[in-house]
């Protein structure tokens, strides 16, 4: 029985490893379709960034409440994984609670610190379930957002539902388990008189008083398998899910834009050709590629701005698939506030999508597979486009540094340079500029006139 | 307060040249300064306080060319960079170090987005500039129109908050007054657009429930505010528009900080 147990352990851990691989290897591969761009600079800066954003979640404490009861499910994530361990130990080599009679006292700490962290993890799951569905808190609902769809929601309660049930599984089968060595049943025996009971489960002991031996037994072994099963299974899960959030989020915090939020990109491609047109002479673009001086045209000239995910930056892309759909962005975004169809969060769920679309493709027709959809236009749409006042809320509101207004600018840059299509009225500043020195249709020359009025009262 | 008439000048960077001089500090009065009739009155309020401290200021005049911001918010990077790297030139060649300016928008390209092109200067905010001053004592607000009583609420634009962290600057300039400051609930990093920003001002809004401007100014309006404080030539025409929607223009006036200075200063 026990041999038999360790083999379905062995296979459901291989399998899940094996799978969890293949996803990553596409995950990364949709990643790096986006355009080069460095993001290993400033190490320091972007290590303290990580600490203090993603480690210390710096930017979830905005809201004190909210803050501390997200920070219970993450340090729960992290620390009742260490948990993980010994199962996947026990289970491979068909030990029972391996480590206790070797670390006894850390042990009995730890699993006492685990069951409190499961304990607040569960809490705040339902907290937060009621807080989407009966509190209805206004940025998860459909009603005001569109992107909000049947498959966000339901993902959204999926997550918290599974929590729930992998930390009940954890607490009764100490509860569970802690009985048996009461009742000295078989192996359970062994750890009599080293492992007392537990700071929470002792308290579900009496649920279990009326099982049977076997019963107890049996209950103890499935609580033990869908622990880890569930485990398994939504690590899987996780990668399909906005929840990818709680692996990427991390290395995207890592590698966010380390400059002023107010700074956009430069294009050097367009600066080679302003030098030209200006008679200045040609200089190497800022990012350290070689440029020549001989007017000889460069191996290849992109595009300009973004059409499609391959136009966007690797780290565009990243970001889409680290975004948790929190909704923070568009609540604090001042054209969605004031009922514009542009919603940064649907820009995010937009460009992941685009890339689901496109792993689609490649499962079916290989990976030089090309449709013709792109996400300019098939996702994002110009309406939402040119709602953007490029105030920079979205960026400053998401908790781990995604840049929502990066792709707006990129998006934007590719209808104006490419296809000519800025509102009417956009044309006509642009042509002011170039032609008058200013947004506005004033001859240049009157643009010292106010110093006459200086010394009027 | 001297009753003999002040003459304020305005000395070009040409002019300076001409002699042989360099200015302290180049006056970047952007296009909204140069040709806006309202924020024409913004720019003479800078230029006097620069005058009454003395300070050895100069101005491009009609050398000056628009940065580039609008064009390149709304998707236009060719244009952008024609008109920053023929402002570089300018600025290079009159050997500019160091540039005040009345527009975040300005501000912001001129300081993060020009160094990239060849343009390095120390660039601040009028602002800043303005704190710096009272700091060191050399604008005390006296002489002038009294604002006690007054209710002063700061609007913070996206390009001198979020964009550049400036938060302080302004609202310790408006601690200069002797006036009551009342924050909106909306400030700082969490502080709401006035609608203009990313070549919106150059359009018309797209279809929605409410202009961005009328949002923000009901916001500032419930604070009891009699005075909108601005430092941006675009929050100016919104919240002054937005005031105007809410029929509120006989009661609230919209100022930019350094007005504000110059009134308490009686210059």
């Amino acid at each position: 029985m026990e041999i038999i147990q360790q083999i379905l352990f062995l296979v459901a851990l291989a399998a899940t490893v094996w799978y969890i691989t293949k996803r990553v290897r596409l995950i990364t591969r949709a990643i790096r379709l986006g355009r080069a761009e460095n993001r290993f600079d400033h190490p320091d800066e972007r290590l303290k960034t990580m600490l203090l954003v993603a480690f210390g979640q710096k930017k979830m404490f905005t809201n004190l409440l909210v803050g501390i009861m997200h920070f219970v499910i993450y340090a729960g994530f992290l620390i009742v994984n260490i948990e993980v361990l010994e199962i996947i130990l026990d289970g491979v080599l068909g030990t029972h609670r391996l480590f206790a009679p070797y670390i006894t006292p850390i042990y009995l700490i730890l699993i006492d610190v685990f069951e409190l962290l499961a304990f607040g993890v569960l809490a705040v799951c339902v907290i937060f379930l009621c807080r989407r569905f009966i509190a209805k808190v206004p940025r998860f609902q459909e009603e005001r957002h569109r992107e909000m769809t049947r498959w966000p929601r339901t993902d959204a309660a999926i997550i918290l539902t599974a929590e729930i049930i992998l930390m009940i599984a954890f607490l009764t089968w100490n509860a569970s388990d802690s009985v048996l060595r009461d009742r000295g049943v078989g192996h359970y025996a062994e750890l009599q008189g080293i492992v007392p009971d537990f700071l929470i489960s002792q308290f579900f002991k009496p649920l279990f008083s009326g099982f049977s031996d076997t019963g107890l037994v049996a209950y103890e072994r499935t609580a033990w398998w869908l622990h880890i099963l569930g485990i398994l299974s939504f690590a899987v899960y996780v990668t399909y899910s906005k929840h990818l959030h709680i692996a990427l989020g991390f290395p995207n915090v890592y590698f966010s834009d380390l400059q002023p939020k107010g700074e956009m990109q430069n294009m050097p491609e367009i600066t080679k050709e302003v030098q030209l047109a200006l008679g200045l002479p040609v200089t190497t673009d800022a990012d350290g590629s070689q440029t020549n001086d001989n007017g000889e045209q460069p191996a290849e000239v992109g595009r300009f701005g973004a059409k499609d995910v391959q136009d966007l930056k690797w780290i565009n892309l990243m970001n889409a698939y680290s975004c948790t759909e929190c909704g923070r962005c568009t609540s604090a975004c001042p054209a969605n506030i004031t009922g514009k169809k542009l919603s940064p969060r649907k820009i995010m769920m937009d460009t992941r999508d685009r890339l689901e679309e496109i792993q689609q493709g490649w499962k079916t027709n290989g990976y030089d597979y090309k449709d013709d959809k792109s996400l300019l236009n098939d996702y994002i749409t110009a309406e939402e486009l040119n709602a953007c006042t490029t105030c920079q809320a979205c960026v400053n509101a998401c908790p781990i540094n995604i840049n929502p207004l990066d792709i707006i600018l990129q998006l934007r840059r590719y209808r104006v340079m490419e296809e000519s299509q800025a509102p009417a009225s956009w044309n006509a500043m642009f042509s002011n500029i170039e032609n008058n020195m200013a947004p506005w249709k004033f001859s240049p020359s009157d643009r010292f006139n106010w110093a006459d009025q200086v010394n009027e009262k | 307060m001297s009753t003999t008439e002040k003459t304020y000048k305005v000395p070009t960077m040409a002019d300076m040249a001409a002699s042989g001089e360099e200015p302290e500090i180049l006056f970047w009065v952007g296009c909204a300064g140069s040709f806006d009739d309202r924020y024409k009155r913004v720019t003479i309020a800078f230029v006097r306080i620069l005058n009454h401290v003395g300070i050895k200021f100069a101005v491009l005049g009609p050398e000056e060319a628009c940065t580039g911001d609008p064009a390149r918010r709304a998707g236009n990077e060719f244009l952008f960079q024609m008109q920053a790297m023929s402002n570089i030139q300018v600025l290079n060649g009159y050997n500019v170090k160091k540039i005040v300016t009345a527009c975040p928008h300005c501000f912001n390209t001129l300081k993060n987005e020009y160094p990239e092109l060849g343009g390095n200067y120390e660039v601040i905010h009028h602002s800043q500039f303005l704190q710096g001053l009272i700091n060191e004592g050399r604008v005390r607000v006296k002489d002038g129109q009294s604002f006690k009583g007054r209710r002063i609420t700061f609007h913070d634009s996206c390009y001198l908050g979020r964009a550049n962290k400036v938060y302080e600057a302004p609202r310790d300039v408006l601690a200069a007054l002797d006036a009551d400051l009342v924050e909106m609930k909306r400030v700082r990093a969490n502080g709401l657009c006035c609608g203009a920003g990313g070549g919106q001002y150059f359009k018309e809004p797209e279809p929605g429930k409410k202009d961005v401007n009328v949002e923000r100014v009901e916001e500032a309006l419930s604070t009891g505010a009699d005075t909108i404080a601005v430092a941006c030539p675009f929050c100016m025409t919104m919240m002054s528009d937005g005031v105007k929607n809410k029929n509120r223009e006989d009661s609230v006036r919209v100022f930019d900080i350094s007005e504000l200075i110059a009134q308490g200063q009686g210059l």
